[in-house]
């Protein structure tokens, strides 16, 4: 299938999301819940990566800035930065696009190769609005929450190495942290998680509602969601950058 | 009654439906018939609305399902209740929050009266005591008994069973079959059946389509299949010489040659 074909059909399945719901309690209750599944459960491993990828940040940065002209403060300034416009926003979301992507798929795909799909059809439901587009507004609600707590927890995490491995203190580092601070980078951060986050939920719904086949195609349509959820991601990534920076 | 006025559908250059009229009665099981790839659950799925037929319609009850609205084809489904080949259950859900769930979704009922009705439903598929488990914790025969249950609890004006038999032992099968025809009477529902066991054909066949390379080949009623002469519904039906056997044991009793006891010991002597 050509690329616009994919791209025809991934509008037509958006389009179609929007419905007025049959049970507007239900919906409800299905979007808490994959608010819970999708955001709350990939808590744990952006919590991790984060804490991890501030600290590195901090150690390897020390390691480059060898000149004694350059105040320490400024390895605060450079981790800030880093985390705030590249490592929260994208390397978190490229991490959740196999943790939620992977989810998405396979779910959507079970259901489908199982007939459960069919079966909410039959009943009168709008599949694509009780299952997809809550998936995707779970997203786009808890996927930039996730960033947020990813840009604190990767400076804490930062600002942790560097009196840890006797850097620089935290009183240094703090000063750092605060000069030059620019507001915009957050909201530019900000910007990129919802992008990503569509990328995230959109790319593998569509792929775990299309499957069509066995388990050896839950398994396919799981992987090329991630793959191609990845590669848009750093797409999006490069163009919002030349855009907007 | 449902209607099918020239159905048609193609995959690409497969023509899979080919212009297929007949009617479904009310209160009885309609079976259709046929082997593997004949395009039952194809037609089945046009019947229903999964697909869309390339020509012909479906009318229920004297409403042309092609022209109904977006929103009356929805009111319309809730009419629909479906059992599935592989049951088809959310699998997240316990069996009493699958039957719950098309009762949560489209009835305004007290917390009470929904309890009430899916304990009714459970009791007549006899799984009172499997209400808290999980699709993956029951057998097939039970995972059937709990999509009949499910597509019965809005009171369905139509019920369509893709092969509900198939991967249950005979015994089973038995039950499901007379599960499904005591619901049919007791509602007085129509019931369209695609199936291809014989036991269904001969026990529960009120009437009979048997499909062939997309093409309705035959209609009749369990007791005229016995007397048909089409010879592919014959070789498609009574395929092994036990069933052709059978089938002849069958044309005897029916003919009063021998009764309905079979007085076995008699004719063996």
């Amino acid at each position: 299938m050509s690329f616009f074909t994919h791209l025809g059909r991934f509008l037509l399945m958006i389009k179609g999301m929007f419905t007025r719901p049959e049970n507007f309690k239900m919906y409800w209750k299905e979007l808490m819940h994959q608010c819970v599944e999708l955001g709350l459960g990939s808590l744990g491993i952006i919590a991790v990566i984060s804490v991890f990828i501030g600290a590195v940040s901090t150690v390897q940065t020390a390691y480059q800035l060898v000149s004694p002209l350059i105040p320490r403060s400024t390895i605060a300034q450079i981790v800030r930065d880093t985390i705030i416009l590249e490592f929260a926003p994208t390397l978190s979301c490229i991490v959740l696009a196999g943790v939620i992507g992977s989810k998405i798929a396979s779910e959507l795909g079970n259901m489908r190769v199982s007939e459960q799909i069919d079966a909410l059809e039959i009943m009168g439901i709008n599949t694509k609005a009780y299952l997809v587009a809550p998936k995707i507004l779970a997203c786009l609600i808890m996927i930039p929450l996730l960033v947020v707590i990813a840009m604190v927890l990767g400076i804490w995490g930062g600002r942790f190495a560097g009196t840890a491995a006797n850097i620089l203190s935290n009183v240094a580092f703090d000063r750092g942290l605060l000069s030059g601070f620019l507001a915009y980078n957050v909201f530019f951060a900000i910007i990129k998680a919802y992008t990503f986050a569509f990328i995230i939920s959109g790319v593998p719904a569509y792929y775990g509602y299309n499957v069509q086949g066995g388990a050896l195609e839950i398994g396919r349509a799981s992987t090329s969601a991630v793959v191609t959820s990845c590669i848009m991601i750093l797409l999006a990534d490069y163009l919002l950058a030349a855009i907007l920076l | 009654m449902i209607e099918l006025k020239n159905l048609k559908k193609s995959f690409g250059e497969n023509v899979v439906i080919n212009d297929v009229s007949a009617v479904m009665d009310t209160g009885k099981c309609n079976l259709i018939i046929g082997s593997s790839g004949s395009g039952k659950t194809v037609l089945m799925k046009c019947i229903v609305g999964l697909f869309t037929p390339d020509s012909g319609d479906v009318v229920y009850d004297e409403e042309e399902f092609k022209h109904m609205s977006p929103d009356d084809k929805k009111m319309m489904r809730q009419k629909i209740g479906m059992l599935f080949q592989g049951s088809a259950l959310f699998d997240s859900m316990t069996v009493e929050q699958n039957i719950f769930f098309p009762l949560d979704m489209f009835t305004n009922s007290t917390k009470a009266e929904k309890q009430k009705r899916v304990d009714e439903v459970l009791e007549k598929v006899k799984l009172k005591d499997a209400h808290k488990k999980f699709p993956a914790e029951i057998s097939g025969g039970m995972k059937k008994r709990v999509g009949i249950a499910r597509a019965i609890v809005l009171n369905p004006k139509y019920l369509f069973c893709d092969e509900p038999n198939s991967g249950l032992d005979p015994q089973t099968s038995l039950v499901i079959d007379k599960l499904i025809k005591e619901i049919t009477e007791e509602y007085n529902i129509t019931t369209v059946i695609n199936t291809h066991d014989m036991n269904s054909v001969m026990e529960i066949g009120d009437k009979i389509i048997y499909m062939y390379k997309g093409d309705k080949e035959w209609e009749g009623s369990n007791k005229e299949i016995i007397f048909s002469k089409n010879e592919k519904l014959n070789s498609f039906i009574f395929a092994s010489e036990f069933l052709q056997d059978a089938k002849d044991m069958r044309m005897l009793e029916m003919k009063g040659k021998i009764d309905n006891d079979r007085n076995m010991d008699e004719l063996l002597k």
